[in-house]
């Protein structure tokens, strides 16, 4: 009897169960495998499983939104979109504008937001030109009442911990050192004859290169404890200035004045709060500030915005920012299938903007006839092919891929010219007599072209496989359904036929999910009723940049290839497929 | 069972073949083959034995010459029409269909209703007791099992003539030897006629009725086989079926029915002249290694003997099998049974042998 009927694991010579022994001797090789492969596995994860990830992140990634406006974003949680926000949603909006305005981050919100609701776009891109403006009444109210509040040193006195002011100045210090070299270098290079213009050239580009190293060590902007406690708006608008100012204009908070909108934020933290108990830096200016609001005149953030632009007064568009406040959305996904995401929840599109659907089912119903031209082209040739003696099949084979020592465009162009109304086709109908010269027959720009030249194209791919299979058929199976009685017709359709089946399963997937995602040809042949979904991904990625809507897109493509793989896998069964 | 040609259920008459239009693969075949007979083609590879079964079959064409069939040229009919059964040497079982399936598939396409056809598989199937398997794929099925059902495949349909291209090839000899037994048993059962390829010499002696040695495009013997082994009409069939020691001569000596043949070395021995009709023409004498006699005193008195000399013992257990030094040569067989008093030589020993001048043929040089 065999080890195996024995209870308990089955034992190698040295007493480890063979099991174990087995992985490890196995783990040798399988490490030798893996150490094969790793290069090209390596490869495809980067260049192709990390890019489609990231496509089907992007299809769903929204953060733009909150990341542009976080404080708004966290203001709109509780807003009811029946009634504009409130004036903290609309200060919040302040802050946030300002700073997205410096770093040039307004317009790109603006076109993401347009996707959505039309005119957010010129909205967003009017309000960055005079966002600025917001807050400047108070700004002259505080100076009037005491220039000191008008100095850079006040407010990082006021704002900034200690050590972050001398860390600071030790900075500034080192930089006016390195500045003033760099300056002078660069004035030699000017200066200089021509024999030693590269050495001073050098000498200068050695100097900046320090100065801007200098640059980047600039201690980042802090706030003191004691400021955040007591001014928590007016810290906070303050340590979006500061640190704007040191990344995008790369200056130091220290020389610069602060925006309009951290004097609304001083206003509406002094209204608001006590700060009598205050006694850190600068008390005495904050107590006296503190005490004098009360009688300063100004707009409210809301009306501000409204001065700035009406559009602010539009609930339409807050709602659009809430709607897609989210850092994920499903939008993207929703405009792929015709659907939009409005306030009062999902929506058609409009009839006239309805055009993704179609494209689909045109997508597929084209690959759909364009594989079947193939299998028909396709089936006969193989077949031939494949019952020729090797040296005459193999010579007619390279005449099947003949076509891919051509460019792809140039075939698709050469069909251009066989197909337009005055190419090579029609005049030889007319000529014929077939076709009047009126009516020429419109076989390109249309989904006629479409088919015609990419069945063209992807025939090689039908006739592969099925030649490949079709060769692993021996004769020997048909003779013997010929001497069972079976006529020729018989003994085809109900002996080889059915071996064939596999080669244009493999045919067809390969034909089909080729062309399901096929871009240049539609685009060059297909006119506007020809194209596919591809091309019109390929214009959201490439003109109207919406990558996020491209995505969705792309992604849909996907699981709809993978559901069909699937469907083809349970009606015909994969291992159905063979390529040889 | 030699047919006259006016019976004969299969003819060829003087068929030629060629594929490429330089060599003839098969030239001037004649063959004629009686209803019921089980007829063996036998040949070494490439001597044309499948190219005459696939003329025959329909797939491919006589350059040359007549084939016919129950007595109509076959030429006109094509091969579904020919009703023959045919059992190929990969077994060429569909493997997309089961068991069942494949069976159905001839009775299905001469529109045989189903429950006939379900009868008769069955019954094709019990004939080769495979009843228990109509519904596994061929891919299955081992393949003396695989063999078995394309054997009931090729009967199902009843034909008169079942064509097999070396269909035990492929499987073991015990397997091989069972499987010869059940095709010459159904054939004779079922009273079909069979065309029967192998290049496996015991396989056609004891399978057929009668045996056609191929060579070369040509059928060398047609004969009986027990005739066929014994009376090997050139030296090709002498060597090509069993066993066989040659000896190199020049007739010295002739009657109508016995000869002398001058070996090269000097010795002279006797031999039935069988190609041989003139003193002085040379020969190949050939006689079975278990008729040459170890024992003088069961020749015939006055007969020649030979000196030889023991080069190796071989035992075998059924029999001894003895090489000796003859004349010259080195590869003189002889086997003797394995009987209580039967002597066993060594090594190195002079014996003098002889033999019944009509077990000496004197063919062909
Ligand atoms: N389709 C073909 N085209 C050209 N030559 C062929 C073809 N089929 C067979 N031949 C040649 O014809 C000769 C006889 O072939 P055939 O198949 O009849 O031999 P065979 O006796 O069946 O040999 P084996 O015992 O090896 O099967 C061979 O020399 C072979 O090379
Ligand atoms: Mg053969």
């Amino acid at each position: 009897m065999s080890d195996a009927t024995q209870s308990g694991p089955v034992l190698a010579a040295d007493g480890t169960p063979l099991k174990r022994s087995l992985a490890r001797a196995l783990r040798a090789q399988k490490m030798r495998a893996l150490m094969l492969i790793a290069p090209l596995l390596i490869f495809i994860l980067v260049a192709f499983i990390a890019p489609i990830v990231d496509m089907l992140f992007r299809s769903v990634e929204n953060q733009i939104v909150s990341e542009t406006l976080p404080r708004t974003v966290v203001g709109l949680q509780d807003w009811d979109p029946t009634d504009l926000p409130s004036d903290d949603v609309f200060a919040a909006l302040a802050y946030d504008f300002i700073e997205a305005t410096e770093r040039r981050r307004h317009t790109r919100l603006g076109s993401r937001l347009n996707y959505e609701t039309t005119g957010i776009s010129s909205l967003f891109r009017q309000s960055g030109r005079s966002v600025d403006e917001i807050g400047e009444e108070y700004t002259a109210q505080f100076v009037e009442l005491n220039a000191a509040w008008e100095t850079p040193a006040t407010w990082v006195a006021l704002m900034a911990p200690a050590d972050w002011i001398t860390a600071e100045a030790a900075w500034a210090e080192r930089f006016a050192v390195v500045a003033d070299a760099a300056r002078i270098a660069t004035q030699a290079v000017a200066e200089a004859d021509e024999a030693s213009v590269g050495q001073a050239a050098a000498a200068a580009a050695v100097a900046r290169a320090e100065a801007s190293r200098v640059e980047l060590e600039q201690p980042v902007f802090r706030l003191s404890v004691a400021a955040q406690e007591v001014l928590p708006e007016t810290s906070d608008a303050y340590r979006s200035f500061a640190r704007t100012i040191q990344q995008v204009d790369e200056e130091t908070p220290t020389a610069e004045v602060p925006w309009n909108t951290v004097y609304l934020a001083l206003y509406r933290d002094l209204s608001a709060l006590d700060v009598s108990g205050y006694n850190g830096p600068m008390a005495d200016l904050l107590i006296e500030a503190d005490a004098a609001v009360e009688t300063f005149e100004g707009l409210t953030p809301r009306e501000a915005w409204g001065e700035v632009n009406d559009g602010w007064l539009d609930l339409d568009n807050w709602a659009t920012i809430e709607a897609f406040s989210d850092p994920f959305t499903a939008g993207y996904f929703l405009s792929a299938v015709d659907l939009q995401l409005t306030p009062d929840g999902i929506e058609a599109q409009p009839e006239e903007q309805r055009i993704y659907i179609l494209l689909f089912k045109r997508t597929i119903i084209m690959s759909m006839a364009i594989t079947l031209m193939c299998v028909f082209l396709g089936y006969p040739i193989a077949y031939l092919l494949s019952n020729l003696p090797s040296r005459t099949s193999n010579l007619l084979l390279i005449l099947v891929l003949l076509p891919f020592w051509t460019s792809l465009l140039v075939r698709t162009s050469a069909w251009k010219v066989l197909l337009q109304q005055q190419g090579v086709i029609n005049d030889l109908l007319v000529w014929v007599g077939l076709v009047a010269d009126g009516s020429r027959l419109a076989l390109i720009n249309n989904q006629v072209g479409t088919i015609i030249a990419m069945t063209h194209i992807l025939l090689p791919f039908m006739i592969l496989p099925l030649f490949s299979v079709m060769k692993t058929i021996p004769p020997t199976y048909v003779r013997a359904a010929k001497s069972l009685g079976a006529t020729n017709f018989t003994a085809f359709r109900r002996v080889y036929f059915p071996q064939s089946v596999p080669g244009i399963g493999a045919g067809c997937i390969l034909v089909f999910i080729l062309s399901i995602g096929y871009y240049i040809t539609p685009e060059l042949v297909g006119g506007r009723t020809g194209t596919f979904i591809s091309n019109r991904i390929a214009y959201h990625i490439s003109s109207s940049l919406n990558w996020g809507l491209a995505a969705a897109l792309g992604t849909i493509l996907l699981v709809l290839v993978l559901a069909l793989y699937w469907a083809y896998d349970r009606i015909v069964g994969i291992d159905n497929v063979k390529l040889g | 069972m030699t047919s006259d040609e006016s019976q004969a259920f299969v003819a060829f008459d003087r068929v030629q073949k060629s594929y490429d239009g330089e060599v003839l693969v098969v030239k001037d075949l004649n063959l004629h083959i009686g209803r019921g007979e089980f007829l063996t083609m036998l040949g070494p590879s490439g001597s044309g034995k499948t190219t005459c079964l696939m003329m025959l079959a329909g797939f491919e064409t006589a350059t040359h010459g007549d084939i016919t069939l129950d007595g109509k040229p076959i030429n006109n009919i094509p091969p579904h029409k020919r009703g023959i059964g045919m059992v190929f040497q990969n077994y060429a079982l569909f493997p997309h269909m089961t068991v069942g399936e494949n069976l159905s598939f001839p009775l299905e396409v001469r529109g045989i209703g189903k429950s006939l056809r379900e009868e008769k598989i069955i019954r094709a199937l019990d004939m080769v007791q495979m009843g228990d398997f109509i519904n596994r794929r061929p891919a299955q099925l081992s393949g003396g099992q695989q063999q078995r059902i394309a054997l009931s495949r090729a009967l199902v349909f009843e034909p008169e003539l079942v064509l097999m291209d070396e269909p035990l090839g492929a499987l073991d000899k015990q397997l091989r030897e069972t499987l010869q037994f059940e095709i010459t048993n159904l054939a004779h059962q079922l009273g079909i006629t069979t065309v029967y390829v192998t290049h496996d010499q015991t396989e056609a002696l004891t399978m057929s009725d009668r045996v056609a040695v191929f060579d070369d495009g040509r059928i060398q013997q047609l004969a009986a086989p027990d005739k066929l082994y014994e009376e090997p009409e050139n030296s090709f069939v002498a060597q090509f079926i069993g066993e066989n020691n040659t000896l190199q001569g020049t007739v010295s000596k002739i009657d109508a029915d016995m000869c002398e043949v001058t070996l090269d070395d000097g010795s002279i021995i006797d031999a039935l002249p069988v190609n041989v009709t003139t003193v002085g023409e040379k020969t190949q004498v050939s006689i079975r290694p278990e008729r040459v006699e170890m024992d003088p005193s069961r020749l015939t008195p006055g007969a020649h003997t030979l000196k030889a000399e023991v080069l190796e013992f071989v035992y075998m257990g059924d029999i001894y099998r003895t090489r000796l030094r003859v004349a010259g040569r080195e590869d003189f067989i002889i086997k003797t049974r394995n009987a209580p008093d039967q002597r066993r030589l060594t090594p190195g020993e002079s014996i003098e042998i002889g033999w019944r001048p009509t077990d000496c043929r004197a063919l062909d040089a």
